[in-house]
């Protein structure tokens, strides 16, 4: 009988701990979506509960943030900046990744340990000598600062991640490849690659996901406010002087934030695995 | 790069040092040049007298380092950055411990949950923390709505969440853990299903109740995930300087002022490279801390 | 000391599926040695598990010690199981992987030290205490995995495949260690294996178990050479039993008791013509693999079985007299599967 109380006292336990965090971390973005739709009069009246639309919604803060501001201008910038980093991205870092865990022996884990620590480099340290690399290389105020630094710290990660990732492909199957008559290299770019989508299309995910979290490097390198990513845009550029206009705001954020954490979210698993491998066997 | 290492012949050789050299050579260059190089900047900069739109460059010695170690916004600067990082990783272990728990077993809804809990992690930085701005806006605040509608306040005396001090402080760290939270759940969910299921189901059989195989047997176990998980969120919370500069930017009177965002506001906003340069090194004590324990873990798993 | 009872015993994990365990009626005796045998997905894993109180079941009722235990956690059931794995704590040394049980069940602290002692000394492994899980072989674990469950002085021990993470060379010691073992101590056992071999060797009686049904309980001699029915009577014994189905009655003979003519010890025996297809060479022994000539199972394999001190002779291609004796016959009815009365069988 006891029994049975402990486990409908720990059923709601689990529920009301469940209930808590999910409300205290998602609140703020239920919050942005009701902001979005609230009507200025609404938003700004103490007395109106928050939660509520105690005026009916509106589309004009959408149509304010999407017609007479560069929010739309900054979403391309951050796309075009995202896909271009991809691809450098995986250029470098997948041959790189694939040598240190197959080609180099004892020295590849080393190497492998050395690049995954220079992830630990930030951005807050590093953004002043490159702000000043920067200007002289004439990239200052353009989105091709962002490109060309960028993939300092995709690359670091995106290795690892591979790294771990190649190592738990068989070699038996390059090794096949090879007897039939591949050369290791041709082994890699024809066997290897072709079973490895889903590692490389982790590392796109993810490498996009960095590239629209930072902040440092486009607030430092970029000024004008047409060159501007999204993440720095939005804070920076949509508070016209004073006044912020936080329903646009909130707008903003939560379109910028959705399509990404969709993203994220569907290959979690594989992330957590690039953190923790070594940790977890 | 295809020409050139198609000429490369492995001939069955399992070690291949040749064409491994050149796969991985590009990648080890740019991170060369993109973060080995402008580390040494960076320290060259602090020992200089470099400033933004000025072509000289004169060696200081510790010019730098002896005005910044006197000044009250530096030492209170390190003071917070370190206060704030402990804060939240205190916070943010247990909380995501007790999380991870619950999201454990199998139940209906749980990817949508999981969904949503992850929201403060994957939504950028600066978008998320905007947000917050609004919510613990002195005025319009969500939080200080519910706290009058439940009479805790009264209408004329709302608390100032980012202009008085102390909860200036508390609303930093408190977005620190909301964004981390999640992280932290997920990295701790990865080394709890780790464990084989058989170790707690023995540990019942053993006569161990609830909490005796949680303390005993899975949190002892899972201790390599849990550190990984406090060495990444110190390195978030610590070299993080988006969520101070769109809350606060360091005020009220200096704070919440972090070493990254002084470093910003010396650096790029006061245009002394130099004096920025010098602050953003006192960082690396603490990286090269989390580095070393970081190896320490990955070699204690090799053993294993 | 404890008897184990189920009765009606069903687990069904999937509503509308065939269930794991279905209707299992058994009790174990004082102080004896149960092996549960059978191929996996036979059910044995979850039956020791429901024992264990490790899955709940879906219907019937387990005992212990004459006491309903299925509302009991199975810390409450006094039992010890050892894993397939041997689960041991990897953190914790061989003396706290063995004290374990000890601190979680409030035991005394100044008995500590005695009775880890005591557990190592009986399963020799004194020596090891201060090591970890990971610095042992997997003979050393299995010991462990012992001395934790007998450290509790269980009323019931489980042992779910022990032997099977173990190498070959190295399981035939083990058994014997733990045949030693349990004679030593005397523990009411419940033993799991897929082994036939195992099950004879160390069982006092064997549960033969088939997709979840009980096939079969008695003792080894008893499932060897009087089965239930064609699943026993094949699962047990390498090579299998020889099988012929005619009509609505399947016969089957042994293929040790299927031997040249002259051989077959006097009494009623039933001859064949036996034309020899291929031969293995065992050493101790010989093992023959052909047809029975003129017969309307003559496509049918039937194997032989011939010991070392037999006379040689019997190559690829020949054909010779072969018989077996009436009494080493076995019957069971072709519909059912069980076993039947004698019946005359037409061998031509």
């Amino acid at each position: 009988m006891q029994g049975k109380w402990r486990a409908i006292g720990a059923r709601v336990v689990h529920v009301l701990v469940l209930f808590v965090f999910t409300v205290l971390l998602a609140f703020p973005f239920y919050w942005m979506l009701i902001a979005t739709f609230k009507q200025n009069l609404d938003m700004y009246k103490t007395d109106n509960n928050p939660f509520l639309f105690n005026l009916p919604p509106t589309m004009e803060n959408l149509h304010l943030l999407f017609y007479e501001t560069r929010y739309v201008h900054w979403l391309a910038n951050t796309a075009l900046v995202g896909v271009i980093v991809v691809a450098i991205t995986l250029l470098l870092a997948v041959p790189a990744a694939y040598a240190l865990a197959r080609l180099t022996g004892n020295w590849g884990e080393r190497l492998g340990i050395a690049i995954f620590l220079t992830y630990l480099v930030p951005p807050t340290l590093l953004f002043i000598p490159l702000s000043r690399v920067v200007a002289d290389l004439g990239l200052q105020d353009t989105i091709w600062s962002l490109v060309v630094v960028y993939p300092s710290f995709t690359i670091p990660f995106s290795v690892w991640l591979l790294m771990a990732f190649f190592k738990s492909i068989p070699k038996e199957l390059e090794d096949a490849a090879m007897v039939d008559g591949l050369s290791r290299f041709g082994a890699f770019v024809k066997m290897v690659i072709p079973i490895s989508t889903s590692g490389i299309l982790t590392v796109v995910i993810f490498t996009f996901t960095l590239v629209t979290q930072d902040f440092v490097y486009a607030l430092t390198f970029i000024s004008p406010e047409a060159n501007q990513m999204v993440g720095v845009g939005i804070p920076i550029f949509l508070v016209r002087g004073d006044v912020y206009y936080w329903s646009s705001l909130m707008a903003a954020c939560l379109i910028a934030s959705l399509p990404i954490a969709l993203l994220y979210n569907t290959f979690l698993d594989r992330f957590i695995a690039g953190f923790t491998v070594g940790a977890v066997k | 790069m295809a020409v050139k290492h198609a000429k490369i012949k492995s001939a069955g050789a399992a070690q291949s040092p040749l064409l491994g050299a050149a796969m991985f050579g590009p990648a080890i260059l740019y991170i060369v040049l993109l973060i080995g190089a402008p580390f040494a900047l960076a320290v060259f900069y602090a020992f200089s007298d470099a400033r933004i739109g000025s072509t000289e460059l004169h060696y200081v010695g510790l010019e730098n380092f002896r005005s910044i170690l006197h000044s009250p916004t530096f030492r209170q600067a390190v003071q917070n950055s370190i206060v704030f990082t402990v804060s939240a990783i205190v916070i943010v272990v247990i909380a995501s411990t007790i999380l991870s728990l619950a999201l454990e077993v199998p139940f209906r809804g749980r990817g949508m949950i999981r969904f949503l809990i992850l929201l403060p992690w994957v939504a950028p930085v600066s978008l998320g923390t905007i947000g917050w701005k609004w919510i613990l806006d002195s005025i319009y605040s969500v939080i200080t709505w519910v706290l009058v509608y439940f009479h805790f306040f009264s209408p004329y005396n709302t608390p100032m969440w980012l202009g008085e001090p102390h909860l200036a402080m508390a609303s930093v760290v408190c977005v620190h853990c909301w964004r981390l939270i999640p992280f932290a759940t997920v990295v701790m969910l990865a080394g709890s299903s780790a464990i084989p299921k058989e170790i707690p189901e023995a540990a019942g059989i053993d006569g161990a109740g609830y909490f005796r195989t949680l303390f005993w047997i899975k949190i002892p176990m899972m201790l390599p995930i849990i550190n990984v998980a406090v060495l990444f969120s110190t390195i978030f919370t610590f070299t993080d300087m988006t969520v101070v500069y769109i809350l606060t930017d360091g005020g009220p009177f200096d704070s919440t002022q972090t070493l990254p965002n002084l470093a910003f506001a010396t650096g790029i906003q006061g245009s002394d490279l130099a004096a920025g340069a010098a602050i953003s090194l006192f960082l690396v004590p603490v990286l090269v801390a989390v580095a070393y324990f970081m190896l320490r873990v990955a070699h204690r798993a090799e053993v294993v | 000391m404890a008897v184990v009872e189920t009765r009606n015993l069903t687990k069904i994990f999937k509503q509308g599926e065939a269930g794991a365990v279905n209707d299992v009626n058994l009790a174990t005796r004082e102080g004896e040695f149960l092996v549960f045998l059978g191929p996996s997905g036979s059910g044995k894993t979850t039956l020791l598990r429901m024992i264990a109180g490790l899955e709940t079941p879906t219907a019937g009722e387990i005992l212990i010690g004459g006491k309903v235990v299925n509302e009991l956690s199975p810390r409450e059931r006094r039992i010890a199981m050892v894993f397939q794995s041997y689960a041991l704590y990897p953190h914790l040394s061989v003396y706290n992987n063995i004290c374990f049980p000890l601190k979680a069940q409030k035991v005394p602290r100044d008995q500590h030290r005695q009775k880890v002692e005591w557990a190592a000394g009986l399963l020799g492994i004194g020596r090891l205490l201060n090591r970890k899980p990971r610095e042992l072989s997997g003979g050393e674990r299995q010991r462990v995995a012992l001395a934790r469950a007998i450290v509790r002085e269980p009323a019931v021990f489980l042992l779910d495949e022990p032997l099977s993470n173990l190498d070959a060379k190295l399981r035939a010691s083990a058994r014997e260690e733990l045949e030693q073992f349990h004679k030593s101590v005397g523990t009411t056992t419940i033993y799991v294996t897929h082994d036939q071999v195992e099950a004879m060797a160390m069982g006092d009686r064997v549960v033969v178990l088939h997709q979840g049904v009980v096939r079969q309980i008695g003792t080894p001699k008893d499932v060897y050479e009087n089965p239930a029915d064609t699943f026993v009577a094949t699962f047990l014994g390498s090579p299998p039993m020889n099988l012929i189905e005619y009509s609505d009655i399947i016969v089957g003979f042994r293929p040790e008791g299927f031997l040249p003519a002259d051989l077959v010890p006097g009494g009623k025996q039933v001859s064949f013509r036996y034309r020899v297809k291929y031969v293995e060479y065992l050493g101790a022994e010989r093992v023959l693999y052909g047809n029975i000539e003129g017969s309307h199972f003559e496509s049918k394999e039937i194997i032989a079985r011939l010991s070392w001190n037999m006379p040689t002779g019997y190559d690829a291609g020949s054909v010779h007299d072969f018989a077996v004796a009436e009494s080493d016959l076995h019957f069971f009815d072709r519909k059912s599967e069980k076993r039947t009365n004698p019946r005359p069988f037409p061998w031509q």
